[in-house]
């Protein structure tokens, strides 16, 4: 009994140890290709988007980024002119002007859509559970930029448009919204928030179905009011959602174009020439797309300083949800 | 194991293969070898060159012709696309503000071997196309003017007849009988005329004169017929001009006086239409204005309004003692890669010839470049009810009036880029006309670069 009682008794204590035969076995298991065929499998799914990341983002930026030392016209070969197009852009009033309008653009856009995509968030989410209604807020973004920018801009047309004449209806005076230089931006950025905020309301209804329930239940019973819930458990628990929700708006809002080049088309006199535009203009308008390619990188330098700063600053990475 | 990775590697080149010919295929889709593309960007010619077409395959067997319209902005888009993906058209209609940037990217081809006789065309048509290094790159093709539109029945209430509109003149001082006759054509909210006492500037029921933006760099139908009769150039040569001239004194009170109309009233403010979405036309069909300068290839447009009744009057008489009006006409360019270049310039031939230009003129659309093309057009506006002769006149009548071209030289889209919101700043904030000369130093470095 001893002799056969003795190895049983110790068997369990080197499993437990972890010595010899198990990680031995799942060593081999891995050699053998159990982690190897996962791994080309990985590579298997992941190729056609690395592929289409290379063809269609890496390549184009890396070659954005050498055009931007160039003077080229697309026809003709690039002829290398060092730091030229970037000394140009830093004496161009016209690409500050510009930068200042995009800038003027994106506080707008996101301040209002960003206040407004969240209470709508929220109404959605402690008022009502009804799909169509989701559907309904959602409807705005399934038009395309330039219809919706059409659209809207012959319903504001300060003679024309049916917005002017309920305006005008009422008794007040025609508001000149995309032909003044003062109304112009602020109104392609609400139209653009017409356009986006039902997209970005669901982004942020999806971060609030994340949030238990129960705490709100816990809330309720200690007596706080909804107005209470929402500072101290909707929004300390939304934030890393919002944070990514505000990185990618912001960086979609400098991008803005579509709609400007379909209602005024950078006027009255340059007032909504956002940059986008103008480095479009410059490129396929001017044929200088070195000088579009410099214009360019520097708009990469400055969203990517955004991003970074705001996902410092908003702690995007981390969760209050313990 | 290998297998698997291998066939990670040839789905993956699958995929960049299908990516590179699907482009490919793309590309070359359409065109054969006895096919000879051809793309314009008007819808209303279609037809025109359609029955041309026909015309050139019964006389050339074995060659088709195949045209593509699309609209003026994707046109430019996808023409400079299709340089660079090399699917461009074997022929395209040119447009002489695009002509001198082609010219320079070298994606032309010289047609001096069709021997084009300048003379068989209206005067000046066939000139414009020679680029500076001697070459002839179009062939003519058409030629529009502008001229005063007006609701007939509107000039009537105003007790108006249309030998005052034909007889109108203008100058900087007063506005002469053109401002007064815009002013009495002006009627506000409480039914005040421009020209009466009381009259309420600020809200204007029905402007004498349709605005039709701060006209960029050229004012084809906004500020040039007047620029044109005071006497300004837009250059210092015809043609291919080194130095802009947008600092006159002469260019510079002629505009301040005619955006000045907007501030008595009468123009239509620039604030008032959206640039681009309600054009003057638009303006005259909704009865928000009486009169609109406006080019020939408009005439279709306002006389197929509804419920319109419209009249044609020539240019205001200026300082010069003449009319002026902007003569544009198109071309026929052929690329430089086209893919059939023979058949090309057989096609391109055919279109300057009296036969197919005699054709187009039959439909009534547009003025064909030779004298019996455009004969052939006026008979057909005639037989529609439609008296063209505001538009043509201009051409035929040197002792009262003059013609001039769009400005021809390099860089002219920086020169638009330039000038259009210099000229929106003045129209539309009031900006001071004496800014024009900043403006046109810019655009005379870039000239001189």
């Amino acid at each position: 009994m001893t002799v056969a009682s003795s190895p049983p008794s110790r068997l369990p204590v080197r499993d437990i140890e972890g010595t010899q035969p198990k990680p031995r076995i799942r060593e081999k298991r891995e050699r053998d290709g159990g982690g190897r065929g996962d791994g080309a499998l990985a590579a298997l799914f992941i190729a056609p988007a690395m592929l289409g990341f290379l063809v269609f983002l890496l390549w184009p930026t890396l070659r954005g980024i050498y055009l931007s030392f160039t003077r080229f016209n697309l026809l003709t070969p690039a002829e290398w002119v060092g730091l030229d197009n970037y000394v140009r852009m830093v004496k161009d009033p016209i690409f500050w002007d510009s930068l200042t309008v995009t800038v003027e653009y994106v506080f707008i856009n996101i301040g209002v859509q960003t206040v407004s995509a969240l209470a709508i968030a929220v109404l959605l989410q402690r008022l009502t559970q009804s799909a169509i209604l989701r559907g309904i807020v959602l409807t705005p973004y399934l038009m395309s930029n330039v219809v919706a920018g059409i659209v809207w801009l012959w319903m504001l047309d300060t003679q024309l448009g049916i917005g002017n004449e309920i305006i005008a209806g009422l008794g007040f005076d025609r508001i000149p919204f995309l032909a003044d230089e003062t109304w112009a931006i602020p109104t392609i950025a609400l139209i653009n928030v017409w356009r986006h905020v039902g997209y970005t309301a669901l982004l942020l209804f999806a971060g609030l179905q994340a949030i238990p329930s129960d705490m709100y239940e816990a809330a309720k019973v200690d007596g706080a009011s909804e107005w209470r819930m929402f500072w101290r458990i909707t929004m300390p628990l939304l934030r890393p959602v919002l944070a990514v929700v505000l990185i990618m708006t912001v960086i979609g809002s400098f991008q803005v174009f579509d709609t400007v080049a379909v209602t005024t088309a950078g006027g009255p006199a340059n007032a909504t020439n956002v940059l986008q535009y103008y480095i479009y203009g410059a490129a396929f308008g001017r044929f200088q797309f070195g000088y579009a390619s410099a214009m360019s990188v520097a708009l990469l330098v400055v969203l990517s300083a955004i991003t970074f700063v705001q996902y410092r600053l908003t702690r995007a990475g981390q969760t209050d949800l313990g | 194991m290998r297998i698997r990775t291998r066939t990670v590697v040839a789905l993956t080149g699958v995929l960049a293969l299908s990516l590179v010919t699907g482009c490919a295929q793309g590309g070359a889709a359409g065109a054969g070898s006895n096919t000879v593309t051809y793309w314009l960007w008007d819808a209303n010619q279609m037809p025109a060159y359609q029955a041309c077409a026909k015309g050139f395959e019964k006389q050339n067997p074995g060659l088709k012709v195949k045209i593509t319209q699309m609209g003026w902005a994707d046109y430019w888009t996808k023409l400079t696309a299709s340089f660079i993906a090399g699917t461009e058209p074997d022929v395209f209609t040119d447009h002489i503000q695009k002509f001198g940037q082609f010219a320079d990217l070298n994606v032309l081809e010289p047609l001096d071997d069709l021997d084009i006789d300048d003379s068989a065309y209206q005067p000046g048509l066939a000139a414009n196309w020679t680029g500076q290094d001697g070459h002839r790159y179009g062939a003519p093709k058409d030629w529009d003017t502008v001229a005063l539109m007006y609701n007939k029945k509107m000039v009537k209430e105003a007790g108006l007849s249309a030998e005052e509109l034909n007889g109108l003149s203008w100058n900087t001082k007063d506005g002469g009988t053109f401002e007064k006759t815009i002013a009495h054509l002006t009627v506000d909210k409480n039914g005040k005329r421009g020209d009466e006492e009381g009259f309420d500037k600020n809200n204007v029921k029905v402007y004498g004169l349709a605005t039709g933006g701060a006209g960029d760099s050229d004012g084809q139908t906004t500020w040039s017929p007047f620029t044109g009769s005071a006497g300004w150039k837009y250059t210092d040569k015809a043609r291919w001009g080194s130095k802009y001239q947008y600092d006159s004194k002469t260019f510079q009170s002629v505009v301040d006086w005619y955006f000045g109309l907007a501030k008595k009233g009468y123009l239509a403010p620039f604030t008032d239409y959206t640039d681009g979405a309600n054009p003057a036309n638009a303006q005259v069909a909704s009865g928000r204005a009486a009169t609109s300068f406006d080019g020939a290839w408009m005439i279709s447009t306002y006389y197929d309004t509804k419920g319109l009744d419209v009249g044609t009057a020539p240019t205001p008489t200026g300082p010069t003692g003449k009319r002026a009006t902007m003569m544009n006409g198109l071309a026929d360019s052929i690329t430089k890669n086209a893919p059939n270049k023979a058949g090309a310039k057989k096609w391109v031939q055919y279109l300057a010839s009296n036969e197919c230009q005699k054709t187009v003129g039959s439909y009534g659309i547009v003025f064909p470049a030779t004298p019996d093309g455009t004969e052939a057009a006026v008979a057909a506006y005639k037989k529609k009810g439609i008296d063209v002769s505001a538009f043509t006149e201009p051409v035929t009548d040197k002792k009262d009036s003059t013609t001039f071209s769009f400005p021809i030289t390099d860089y002219a889209a920086d020169v638009y880029s330039l000038v259009r919101p210099a000229m929106q700043d003045v129209y539309a904030n009031g900006a001071p006309v004496s800014d024009l000369t900043k403006t046109n130093d810019q655009v005379n470095f870039i000239l001189g670069q």
